[in-house]
C-alpha cells in the first residue's frame, strides 16, 4: 500500500487505538455540530427516534382492535421500528458524508472509513438509547412485559447494527461514485421497511410469501429479536445463516468501496 | 525524509482521464526548506493534497520518515458551526495532545478574544485565518507544509507568524508551494519548479527565478496567441453571418 506512515509503530494494537481515539473525535464534533451546546442538546440524539416510534406505537395501539392479534402491541411496535430506524438512518447518514467532510483528510490519520464508523456508532447510540428509554419507560407504564430472553434480544439487536453498518458502509461510497443512490436511498427505504417486516409477523403470511420475504436479511434479524421479545406469543421465522453471510457478503463489498473511495475518486473542489 | 518516488497522478473527469503527475520524484531530508514553484493549474494543490496524505498516488509511493503536518492556516477542516475553541478540541484530540495547555497559546496568539467562543461560521476571513494559522501551531510537526503565501491579518499579524515559523521552528523542514517567486526565495534553500506533470530542480534561486519567468512569459504567449486565434474565428463568423443576410436580402 502506497503513503505508509514509518514513523508509527506498527503493532496493530497501537494503531487501534489510535483509530479508537480518531473515532471517537469525529463522534464528539458530529454531536456538536448537529445537536449544538444550547437546548437540550444532544438528548435530541434519541428523543427524535423516540418521537417517531411514540407517534407510530400511539397509532397502533389506537387501532388495536382491528389487527385481531393476541401479541403485545407496545412491544411489536417498538422493536419493529426501532430496529427500522437501525439500517435505515445510518445509510442516510453516511450517503453523502465524503464531501462535508473532505477537508477533514488533510488530517493524515483520518480515513474515510473513520468518518462513516463516527456516523455509524452514533446513529447506533441514538437508536440503542431510545430503544432501551422507551422500553423502561412502557415497561414501568405496564404497557410492555419485559423481554423473555435478554440474551436474545441483545443478540437480534446486535445482528440488526452490524447489517446496518454493513449497507451504510456501501451506500455511502457509492453514493459518492453515483450520485443516483442519494435520490433513490430515501423511496427505497420506504420499500424496504414495508418489506421487512417492521408492521407484520412472518407467521401471517403463507410459506411462498415468507420464502421470499426471508431473502431480506433484516427480516431475519427482526424476527430473532422478537422471538426474544415476546417469542411465547407467536412462532417466529428466521435464517441466522443466510443473514449472516449475507451482512458478510455485504459489509466486504462495502470496505471494499470505502477503500476505492479512499484511494482513487477524491476530488477535493 | 519524505520520499516520492515514481508518483504518478491520474483524475477522472467527464473528458477523460486527466494526468496530473508522471513519475515524479523529490527526497524532503531534516531541516530542508523546498520551496515548489508553480502556476495556476500546474497541480499545486493535488502535490500537497499527496504530500499531506489527503490523497493517495495512482501509482509510486510517498514514505515519510517524519510527521508532516495539514497545510499550515488551511481552514477547510474547520467546521462552520464549531466555535473556535471546539474546533481547537478537535484537532488536539486527533492528533492526542493536551488541549487545555493549548487553549492559552491558541487564544493569545489569534487575539479573537471572546469571538474564541463563537462558532467559526460568524468569523470574518481574517479571523478565520488567525484562528488557522494559531492552531496550527499547536501540534509539533518535523515538516511543515505551507501552501500559498500566508496573507494572513496585517503587516504585525503576518511578523508574528514569520516570527512563529520561520524563526522558531526553523530546524524544521518545510515544503513551501507557491506561484510566487519572492516568498520563495526569502524562505527557502531548495528551489523546485512544476510544470507539465514534471519537477525540475534548480541549482540556486536566481536559476530557478529565471526559468520561472521564461515559463510565465511563454504561457503568456500562448494565451495571447490563443485568444487572437479566437478572435479571428469570431470575426471570420461574423462577416459570414453578415454575407449570408445580405444575399438574403437581394434575393428578396
Amino acid at each position: 500500500m502506497p503513503a505508509d506512515d514509518r514513523s508509527e509503530p506498527l503493532l496493530p494494537l497501537s494503531g487501534l487505538r489510535i483509530q479508537a481515539r480518531i473515532v471517537w473525535a469525529l463522534l464528539l464534533r458530529e454531536v456538536i455540530t448537529r445537536f449544538g451546546r444550547r437546548n437540550i442538546g444532544f438528548l435530541w440524539l434519541f428523543v427524535e427516534p423516540a418521537l417517531f416510534v411514540i407517534v407510530i406505537t400511539a397509532i397502533w395501539t389506537a387501532t388495536h382492535d382491528l389487527h385481531r392479534s393476541q401479541i403485545p402491541i407496545a412491544a411489536f411496535t417498538l422493536t419493529g421500528y426501532t430496529s427500522m430506524l437501525m439500517w435505515r438512518n445510518t445509510p442516510s447518514r453516511c450517503i453523502g458524508a465524503l464531501s462535508s467532510n473532505q477537508a477533514l483528510l488533510y488530517h493524515r490519520r483520518v480515513t474515510m472509513l473513520d468518518i462513516y464508523l463516527a456516523r455509524i456508532l452514533l446513529e447506533f447510540a441514538g437508536v440503542t438509547t431510545s430503544f432501551m428509554v422507551l422500553g423502561l419507560v412502557m415497561w414501568l407504564g405496564g404497557w410492555l412485559e419485559p423481554p423473555e430472553n435478554v440474551l436474545q434480544v441483545i443478540g437480534g439487536w446486535g445482528l440488526l447494527a452490524w447489517f446496518g453498518m454493513a449497507l451504510a458502509l456501501t451506500l455511502g461510497p457509492l453514493s459518492e461514485r453515483y450520485p443516483s443512490v442519494q435520490k433513490l436511498w430515501s423511496p427505497v427505504a420506504i420499500l424496504l421497511f414495508i418489506l421487512s417486516g417492521t408492521s407484520f409477523l412472518l407467521d401471517t403470511f403463507p410459506p411462498t410469501v415468507r420464502y421470499w420475504l426471508l431473502w431480506l436479511p433484516m427480516t431475519s434479524g427482526l424476527e430473532y429479536l422478537r422471538e426474544g421479545f415476546f417469542g411465547s406469543h407467536f412462532k417466529a421465522h428466521y435464517d441466522l445463516g443466510y443473514m449472516c453471510s449475507a451482512t458478510m457478503l455485504l459489509m466486504l463489498f462495502g470496505l471494499s468501496q470505502v477503500r476505492r473511495v479512499a484511494l482513487n475518486e477524491v476530488r477535493i473542489a | 525524509m519524505i520520499r516520492l518516488e515514481n508518483v504518478s497522478k491520474v483524475y477522472h473527469t467527464a473528458q477523460g482521464p486527466r494526468e496530473i503527475f508522471r513519475d515524479i520524484n523529490l527526497v524532503v531530508n531534516k531541516g530542508e526548506r523546498v520551496g515548489i514553484l508553480g502556476r495556476n493549474g500546474a497541480g499545486k494543490s493535488t502535490l500537497v493534497r499527496l504530500i499531506s496524505g489527503a490523497e493517495r498516488p495512482t501509482s509510486g509511493r510517498i514514505v515519510r520518515d517524519m510527521s508532516v503536518s495539514w497545510p499550515i492556516a488551511f481552514s477547510g477542516g474547520f467546521h462552520q458551526r464549531l466555535s473556535g475553541k471546539d474546533n481547537l478540541r478537535f484537532i488536539c484530540r486527533i492528533y492526542g495532545i493536551d488541549y487545555r495547555t493549548r487553549l492559552e497559546f491558541v487564544e493569545r496568539f489569534s487575539e479573537l478574544g471572546p469571538y474564541i467562543d463563537e462558532p467559526v461560521g460568524v468569523y470574518s476571513s481574517g479571523m478565520r485565518a488567525k484562528l488557522a494559522f494559531a492552531i496550527s501551531m499547536v501540534v509539533d510537526f518535523d515538516c511543515y507544509l505551507i501552501d500559498e503565501v500566508m496573507a494572513v491579518g496585517d503587516e504585525r499579524f503576518r511578523e508574528k507568524c514569520e516570527i512563529e515559523l520561520f524563526q522558531k521552528r526553523k530546524d524544521r523542514a518545510m515544503i513551501i508551494i507557491s506561484h510566487s517567486n519572492r516568498y520563495i526565495q526569502q524562505h527557502c534553500n531548495r528551489f523546485v519548479i512544476l510544470e507539465d506533470g514534471n519537477l525540475e530542480e534548480y541549482e540556486d534561486s536566481e536559476s530557478a527565478r529565471m526559468a520561472y519567468k521564461r515559463l510565465i512569459k511563454r504561457a503568456a504567449k500562448i494565451e495571447m496567441k490563443r485568444q487572437h486565434e479566437v478572435e479571428k474565428a469570431k470575426k471570420k463568423a461574423r462577416l459570414a453571418l453578415m454575407e449570408q443576410e445580405g444575399a438574403l436580402q437581394t434575393s428578396a
